[in-house]
């Protein structure tokens, strides 16, 4: 199984991927050999099921919303370098990475992107906005059944007037980015991954 | 022509010869004649000959070496309690009518995305990662081409594993096999007495002993005055059949489980001629009341031997204890719980049984180097007063994952082809929703 992920890698990719990412090298292979032991078909993607198929996932109350951000729209397949685009958003932010500011496009674990992270699991049509009814539909994964319907919508009026500037009664991502500007961040959408 | 034949025909006897005065004599009467101690010793040596070659090659790239034993991410083990409240400190005010934040989703996706880079259940069903390569094809992760020297002694190691070892292992399982099946029957034709007791369990420690030379295995038992005795029940953690063959070594059990077709049918109506095994019909297993009278009527004759059972019900990779089913508990009888810790060195011992058949796992354990593990005699255990079965098996549980040096985990072995429960997620659920509406429903339950 070792063997074959790292012969099925080629150095090229590896580099790419780097680059991207801004993964080291030996974890991309070892994060390719955890991608393959999860590819159940062994066709090198992964489909809904096989995320699915770790039990701390699928308890996890998010669990469908996470699992769907690895998917593009319309898509139920994901290659490895989407698998690594999409877990780079929990890399830790780097001391030369902060004050490298003539990057040529914005890393994926910027401020800016781990909180689009965030704001897609609210978003479930990807229209850009948080409306009072997604938020209502994710709070619900959340809670469960143990929440009623009518505590749970003054929970969500509340949310969307405390960021809700422009009156839409929806949150857009300049909003979601404003109401959460104390919080930490960087540091709270982040994974020690070791070397 | 002629000749030839003559030359195969003889060299044949001389090859059974050999094994039986070599290994099967001294397996019998359970002596060593040191042949397996020396080999076991210029393994040693090799391996750890090898093992610094490596880290000399490697030397500028020491971290591999550590981040392969201490995994991929370090996790944050903070509660649901303590981590969203660190999160919501930047909050203002906490309104009334139910605290939320849209931050709260941060702690999910970390943890979510936490068990999609490492996870504490699938991990455990697939092969232990090794520290350093152990001059098998099937572990050499990462270091492919290191040195002529090394790529030498491998392939002297294919030679000596596969033109040597194999065949003598192979001929000495059959041997022991066959064994089992004649000596068992002959055994069950005598009438029941102490003598065919006696019989019985040497017949069946003399076999399993050919077997455990079949396997190479070194068996280092410890605490023998804990051994499990007649009217109890032995529970071990389990990581492949050959758990049994183990076990056995030192001493007789009665085995638990269903009857099987084939091969393993034969051996199994041959044993139970003998010494009372409890097997059971397909049918019969799904009915718990049938099995754990049965059981029980099993111990309360204290004259039968100890039944051995594996309650995790699957075989895990050795790194961990998963969770223990509660039916072998309920019965109330003593437990006499034993760890089993192989070491992944001298090869996998594990069965994963989704990626390979019997047969094939067979074939790769007997082309292994040897095998070799620690056998934990633990003190015996009772249920207590208050306690419950589930409550008694997480006992028993941490007591082997402590001794064995194995990881206590709370998940069941059957989510190696099960889903997992709802409920598991509703507890999730409820707990979160406790921290929004705080007191109101904690106070419900």
């Amino acid at each position: 199984m070792g063997s074959r992920a790292s012969t099925l890698l080629r150095e090229e990719e590896i580099e790419e991927i780097k680059k991207e990412t801004g993964f080291s090298h030996s974890q991309i292979t070892r994060l390719y050999s955890r991608f393959t032991s999860l590819d159940k078909g062994e066709n090198g993607t992964l489909s809904r099921e096989d995320f699915q198929r770790i039990p701390e996932l699928a308890i996890n109350p998010l669990g469908d919303r996470i699992i769907n951000a690895f998917f593009p729209e319309g898509e139920d397949q994901v290659n490895f370098r989407g698998f690594m685009r999409t877990l780079a958003h929990f890399r830790p932010i780097e001391d030369n990475e902060k004050n490298k500011n003539a990057a040529p496009s914005e890393p994926l674990n910027s401020r800016t992107n781990k909180l689009l992270f965030a704001f897609r699991l609210y978003d479930l049509d990807r229209d850009d906005k948080i409306s009072r009814d997604e938020l209502l539909q994710v709070l619900r994964m959340m809670v469960g059944v143990n929440i009623s319907d009518e505590q749970l919508g003054s929970i969500a009026d509340r949310t969307i007037q405390e960021a809700d500037t422009n009156g839409d009664n929806s949150i857009s991502f300049n909003e979601f980015m404003k109401v959460l500007e104390k919080v930490d961040v960087e540091q709270k959408m982040s994974i020690r991954f070791l070397h | 022509m002629e000749d030839l034949w003559v030359a195969v025909l003889w060299g044949m006897k001389i090859w059974l010869y050999l094994i039986i005065s070599l290994i099967m004599v001294p397996a019998m009467f359970g002596f060593s004649l040191g042949i397996s101690e020396t080999y076991m010793t210029i393994l040693i040596k090799t391996l750890e000959w090898a093992t610094l070659k490596l880290q000399k090659e490697k030397a500028d790239e020491q971290t591999l070496k550590t981040s392969a034993s201490n995994g991929l991410i370090q996790r944050e083990d903070g509660s649901m309690e303590k981590e969203l409240e660190e999160l919501r400190r930047s909050r203002p005010k906490p309104p009334v009518g139910g605290d939320f934040t849209l931050s709260d989703c941060f702690y999910f996706s970390r943890k979510g995305i936490e068990s999609i880079v490492e996870d504490e259940v699938t991990q455990r069903f697939s092969s232990e990662e090794l520290v350093s390569w152990n001059l098998l094809t099937r572990t050499n992760n990462d270091f492919e081409y290191i040195s002529l020297k090394l790529t030498l002694v491998y392939g002297l190691g294919i030679f000596v594993r596969y033109c040597i070892l194999a065949p003598l292992r192979i001929t000495l399982a059959c041997i022991g096999l066959t064994w089992l099946v004649i000596g068992t029957s002959a055994v069950g034709f005598l009438p029941n007495s102490s003598v065919k007791y006696w019989l019985s369990e040497w017949v069946h420690v003399m076999c399993y002993r050919i077997c455990a030379r079949g396997l190479s295995a070194a068996i280092r038992y410890h605490n023998r005055e804990n051994k499990p005795k007649k009217g109890g029940i032995c529970v071990a953690n389990h990581t492949t059949p050959i758990d049994i063959v183990i076990l056995c070594n030192d001493g007789c059990y009665a085995m638990v489980g269903q009857v099987h077709g084939g091969l393993m049918g034969i051996v199994q109506r041959a044993m139970v001629r003998s010494c009372p095994h409890v097997w059971f019909e397909r049918a019969e297993m799904k009915d718990r009341h049938l099995v754990t009278k049965r059981l029980k009527d099993h111990v309360n004759d204290k004259t039968k031997l100890p039944i051995l059972i594996f309650p995790e019900g699957t075989c895990v990779n050795n790194t961990s204890v998963m969770m223990f089913k509660k039916g072998s508990f309920e019965i109330g009888a003593t437990i006499y719980p034993v760890a089993i810790k192989y070491d992944p060195k001298f090869g996998d011992a594990f069965w994963n049984s989704s990626k390979y058949s019997m047969v094939s796992y067979l074939l790769r354990m007997m082309t292994s180097w040897a095998l070799v593990c620690n056998v934990w005699y633990l003190p015996a255990m009772h249920q207590q007063e208050g306690e419950d079965a589930v409550q008694f098996a997480n006992r028993v549980k941490s007591a082997i994952a402590h001794q064995g040096g194995l990881v206590d985990l709370q998940w069941d072995g059957g989510l190696k082809r099960a889903k997992v429960k709802e409920t598991f997620r509703e507890q999730q659920q409820k707990k979160y929703s406790n921290m929004v509406v705080g007191d109101e429903s904690s106070n419900s339950d």
